[in-house]
């Protein structure tokens, strides 16, 4: 009874907030109402009785994908209310195929039933209420699907390495350190007395030279509407 | 399994399948309606894959079969690495552009 009464809750509260990810004006409460909507459906798992899922779903979800939405939405600094245009437009054609698509699933699901095998072909039954979720899972995964795990630990290192590839950039005029020139540099340090009050330059060390200016960046769209973006 | 009817108050998978259907067309009503905005159409994929791990872990419960709560933690990783890669074709995109919108966004084909 409490179950279902939460079922419902959760559920309303996951789909408000799913139609408020897509429809919200400003994508800052997009990604808010997005995180919103991932703790509801982590409340739903634990009602499934997926207790080590819910709480990876918070984790990976919440901590580390909404948050980094987050980051890129208020990194980037973007003209939204130009790209609301056509929200209007597009919206009676995606109501159209959302509808068809709804009464598909709706078909599908209400012509469907278990197999009769269902319960002879489950491939990892439950080990019941003795044994924890997260045990369980931990039982199977590191055995049976152990390398599946590995291609998906694989998986991530590759998304890794190419979000870091994609978003490095070697900019003009920064100074880094370069520690091979460091260690190959020949000759000694030399420790000089600097006259007081007048600077190094007297002794005839001279700073580098200072980078030029970088040249004001022309955005493509010259009447874009906001070509002062710093 | 049959529906288990609000009269008993019991939650059964057919509860499950119609929140993630519904969830599931969410997020491709999002994707047509933010067409232009990048970043939000991210987000709908975001929602279509926890639908898909919604059905998965309903499933599982009412099979009692861990496997779906294997599948759905590869399908969480995949998301992850989908959002990142996809956010980081945004950043650069942004930097390109100077917006994101997808319109023009087949000059990516080189």
């Amino acid at each position: 009874m409490i179950a279902a009464l939460a079922f419902y809750l959760f559920a309303a509260i996951l789909i408000a907030s799913a139609v408020m990810v897509v429809t919200a004006r400003n994508p800052v409460h997009s990604v808010l109402f997005l995180i919103l909507a991932f703790f509801n459906a982590a409340a739903l798992f634990l009602i499934a009785g997926a207790e080590f899922l819910a709480m990876i779903l918070v984790i990976v979800y919440v901590g580390a994908v909404a948050v980094l939405f987050l980051f890129v939405v208020m990194m980037l600094d973007i003209d939204f209310a130009r790209l609301r245009e056509g929200f209007q437009r597009y919206a009676p054609i995606g109501a159209i195929i959302g509808g068809i698509l709804f009464l598909e699933l709706v078909f599908v699901v209400g012509s469907w039933g278990f197999s009769s095998q269902a319960n002879e072909l489950r491939l990892a039954p439950n080990p019941g209420a003795g044994v924890t979720n997260a045990e369980a899972i931990g039982r199977i995964l590191y055995t049976d699907y152990v390398y599946l795990f590995q291609a998906s630990g694989l998986v991530l290192l590759v998304a890794m390495i190419g979000a870091i590839v994609l978003t490095h950039r070697q900019r003009e005029g920064t100074r880094r350190q370069n520690i091979a020139s460091q260690v190959y540099r020949s000759g000694s340090v030399l420790l000089e007395k600097v006259p007081s009050g007048a600077g190094i330059a007297t002794l005839g060390i001279r700073r580098p030279p200072e980078p030029e200016p970088e040249a004001p960046k022309v955005t493509h769209e010259a009447g874009h509407g906001h070509g002062g973006h710093h | 399994m049959a529906m288990g009817g609000t009269t008993e108050m019991t939650i059964g998978v057919a509860h499950y399948l119609t929140v993630s259907a519904i969830l599931l067309v969410l997020g491709i009503f999002g994707i047509f309606l933010n067409r232009k905005n990048v970043i939000v159409i991210l987000m709908s994929v975001e929602l279509i894959l926890l639908s898909v791990n919604l059905n998965f872990v309903a499933f599982s419960a009412s099979l009692q079969d861990l496997n779906g709560q294997i599948f759905a933690m590869f399908v969480l990783t995949v998301a992850a690495a989908e959002a990142a890669i996809g956010l980081a074709i945004v950043v650069i995109y942004f930097r390109n552009r100077g917006s994101i919108e997808v319109e023009g966004i087949s000059t990516l084909k080189g």
